[in-house]
């Protein structure tokens, strides 16, 4: 409790008590911490002055939240009208289905997490999944394992490094 | 400093590039060409220079429009043709520099074509033939200057129609709008001028000027392009609106999952700012003006002025009755001024060419230019401009190249979920606003999908209904429980569970979805429905009454099965590319799919090689031989 306190010092400042700030500022934890926590939320209700209720009403309106942590590699996959015309649906199935998880879950390890999202505008190169901020363009799912393949061992090299 | 010293900045700072002594290579990094890989084709250029000790310079501007030929780049060299290449890797930079940026050879294996216009001309590349069926006005820039140097958009230019506007009336500026035509680019066509009039009536001390960029619906992306390529007209455009309704604070509203257009218009405002473009007095005059940039947190429903507003004050983004409008009593209870933002990025250009100018070109009831985004099973995705008034056809066939894969066309989805998918018959309909909603269509956010044969159009009916209903706030009962309901039928429907009198149910709801919803959200999005019954019934009778989708797609009216005679019996693909061990090999080397553990993934008709292509799918399921292990060979079901 005390470290989500320091965390959220720096995005509450006295300045930003107000109203129209609420969603910039959930918008900022979320990009600290991954997700929103209850904690965090009641956190910002405090210092808003407006009920829990009313933050969590917000947040769960807005698809951009998620209350759930996210992985360290999140997985995203474009359920946009191109992606789904090119077979977006296929891909999500098989992602769900090798990393073992269901659609805005995370894996035990805590690895990866798997969201579908509604286009990200790169419908030229449709169907199409974003892991990290990499843009993997016209997916299938067999392409799927060769995809979290490059991208977890990598990720294990990067922590030996540091 | 004085407009004309910003011009002279400008002009210098802009011939050191464009017209200096060394080559000049522009790179495409708009997200569409980060996806296609710009970013390590810019580190490559950047180390390739370095090592050489070339002297060249290079520029990341924006997207051009020709998403599937990305990563871009073009050489500018000084007495020579300027050359654009695509789909650039890393690899192919060395050969570049060598041949163009150093020698003479300009590559012509690698090239698209060459370059012309700029410099207050559209720019256009004259060997790809879609640029002929093109009228570019907003998209003039983009792709050819650095979004990120307010200098270029001034030397093309930019901020002319501004430094009028301040020396003209308000009112003179509306009427200047007004008479050039140009209708909201967001949709719905309502006249520019007669808001902006409407706004300037308004009695406030305070007043707020709006950009909606908050580009919602899945398969459009033509304001993240111009927002990532030219973000200064935008800006130019809202601030001419806030002098002339007589607001000083402007919002621009924008999708968060928009990352790189943020930062972009961060740096545009920013620099604007710096040239007293934007802010306290601007140009000297006792007009100020400020921008703030709120992002989205993805919702659908925001696109909605009402909603918008909502989302802005930091409360759930639900739309509400109108009157009173906007103009009269918007964010905050103020009169706000509320457009697209291609509709600003038109306004400089009619107050620095005129209402004429622009009135002279589109069709009768709509002026000016629009742009759309094409994807879906066309050729040449990416963005087109095109006068009002130009044909389906020419957009889809002309522009985008027709179906990929030589295909057969469909039908086009125009207005994404808003819109109406329209079949080949209607492909002589001209694109604007009136022509389409007599289709059954809207011009809507301007993402063109095409479809071809592959594609099921009750399954695309559903995809769009459960987009909306998903993205519905649940304001009102019509739209909360009228889209569930349609979607649960669609979900029989495409489940062979669809009873036929379900169809005239589905229009029956529709209208009433339609007919009993606030906002624009609601109030169309039933449009896809009712465009796929009246145009598609006997697809919807197909799934209903033979249990078959035709096209292949709807999964529990599929069975995947693997032909016999055509099957290579040693190979292994799909064996090894099925994920949950369904196929085995007979006692005869043959594959066979278990239908019971069959997922229909479809991952074994990717993988099976192309020569022998023997993985189909059979729509109803029953065509799959039942006896098929024991004595099939050979014998083919009939294919529907």
């Amino acid at each position: 409790m005390e470290e989500l306190k320091q965390q959220l010092a720096e995005i509450l400042t006295p300045d930003r008590k107000d109203r129209s700030q609420l969603i910039p500022i959930l918008q900022q934890i979320q990009g600290k911490l991954g997700y929103l926590s209850p904690e965090a939320m009641l956190a910002v209700a405090e210092f808003v002055e407006i009920p829990g209720s009313t933050v969590y009403g917000i947040a769960t309106f807005y698809n951009q939240f998620r209350f759930t942590p996210l992985g360290k590699h999140p997985v995203k996959v474009c359920m946009g009208t191109a992606c789904h015309l090119a077979g977006g649906k296929l891909v999500l199935e098989a992602m769900a289905r090798e990393l073992d998880i269901e659609v805005s879950g995370i894996t035990p390890d805590h690895d990866f997490s798997l969201d579908r999202v509604a286009c990200i505008g790169c419908c030229a190169l449709a169907p199409v999944v974003v892991i990290d901020d990499s843009v993997y363009p016209r997916m299938t799912p067999p392409k799927v394992e060769e995809v979290l393949v490059s991208v977890k061992p990598a990720s294990q090299e990067q922590s030996e490094k540091q | 400093m004085t407009f004309e010293e910003i011009q002279k900045q400008a002009k210098s700072d802009w011939d050191s590039l464009y017209h200096g002594e060394v080559p000049h290579i522009l790179i495409g990094t708009a997200t569409c060409g980060r996806a296609a890989g710009a970013l390590p084709v810019v580190e490559a250029f950047n180390k390739e220079l370095a090592t050489r000790n070339a002297q060249a310079k290079v520029t990341e501007v924006g997207c051009i429009g020709l998403c599937s030929l990305e990563p871009l780049v073009t050489i500018i060299k000084p007495g020579s043709f300027t050359v654009c290449y695509n789909s650039v890797t890393p690899q192919v930079v060395s050969t570049l520099v060598e041949g163009y940026v150093l020698g003479d050879d300009p590559c012509l294996e690698l090239a698209l074509g060459t370059v012309e216009g700029g410099e207050g001309e559209a720019v256009y590349i004259p060997e790809l033939s879609k640029f002929e069926h093109e009228l570019r006005l907003i998209l003039r820039n983009c792709g050819y200057i650095n979004p990120g140097n307010i200098n270029h958009y001034i030397v093309n230019g930019g901020y002319n129609g501004l430094a009028k506007a301040l020396k003209m009336e308000p009112m003179a500026i509306i009427e200047e709008v007004k008479k050039s035509g140009l209708r909201g680019r967001g949709g719905a066509g309502f006249p520019t001028g007669i808001k902006w009039e409407l706004c300037r009536q308004a009695s406030s001390e305070i007043k707020y000027v709006i950009c909606n960029a908050d580009e919602g619906d899945p398969g459009a992306f033509m304001d993240r392009v111009v927002l990532e390529s030219d973000p200064q007209q935008v800006i130019e455009g809202m601030i001419v609106a806030g002098y002339a309704v007589g607001a000083r604070d402007g919002f621009i509203y924008i999708r968060a999952e928009y990352p790189l257009a943020i930062e972009r218009l961060k740096v545009a405002l920013e620099q604007a700012e710096k040239l007293g473009l934007l802010g306290d007095s601007i140009l000297g005059s006792d007009f100020s003006f400020h921008i703030k940039i709120a992002q989205g947190a993805g919702a659908f429903v925001s696109g909605a002025e009402t909603a918008l507003m909502m989302a802005i004050e930091g409360k759930r983004s639900m739309p509400r009755p109108r009157p009173p409008y906007p103009v009269e009593s918007g964010l905050w209870g103020k009169p706000t001024l509320l457009n697209n933002v291609k509709t600003y990025a038109y306004v400089p250009l009619i107050l620095s060419h005129g209402a004429e100018w622009f009135s002279s070109m589109g069709s009768e009831g709509s002026k000016g230019t629009a742009v759309f985004a094409l994807a879906g099973k066309m050729v040449n995705t990416g963005l087109a401009e095109v006068a009002m008034g130009t044909t389906l056809q020419e957009l889809i066939f002309d522009i985008g190249g027709g179906i990929w894969g030589g295909k057969q066309f469909k039908a086009v989805q125009i207005g994404g979920p808003s819109g109406g998918c329209l079949p080949q018959s209607m492909l002589d309909t001209p694109v604007d606003f009136d022509s389409l909603r007599e289709a059954g269509a809207i011009m809507g956010s301007g993402g063109v999908i095409a479809m071809d044969e592959g594609n099921c159009m009750v399954d695309a009916a559903k995809f769009f209904l459960d987009f909306t209903q998903k993205e519905s706030c649940g304001k009102c009962t019509t739209c909360r429980l009228g889209t569930k309901q349609m979607l649960d039928i669609l979900e029989d429907v495409t489940a062979g569970r669809g009873r036929i009198e379900d169809v005239d149910l589905l229009v029956e709801l529709a209208e009433d979805v339609r007919d009993g919803s606030l906002c624009g959200l609601g109030r169309t999005a039933p449009n896809p429905v009712l465009t796929t019954i009246r145009y598609f019934r006997d697809e919807y009778e197909a799934h209903i009454l033979e249990k078959r989708c035709p096209a292949l797609v709807c999964k529990e009216l599929i069975a995947y099965y693997i032909l016999p005679d055509k099957c290579e019996r040693g190979c292994e693909h799909c064996v090894l590319g099925c994920p949950v061990e369904a196929i085995t090999t007979n006692e005869k080397g043959i594959k066979v799919i278990d239908q019971t553990k069959c997922t229909k993934c479809g991952s074994c008709e990717l993988v099976c090689p192309p020569e022998y292509n023997a993985v189909v799918r059979l729509s109803p399921p029953s065509l799959v031989p039942s006896s098929q292990v024991k004595e099939s060979d050979g014998v083919i079901p009939e294919e529907k």
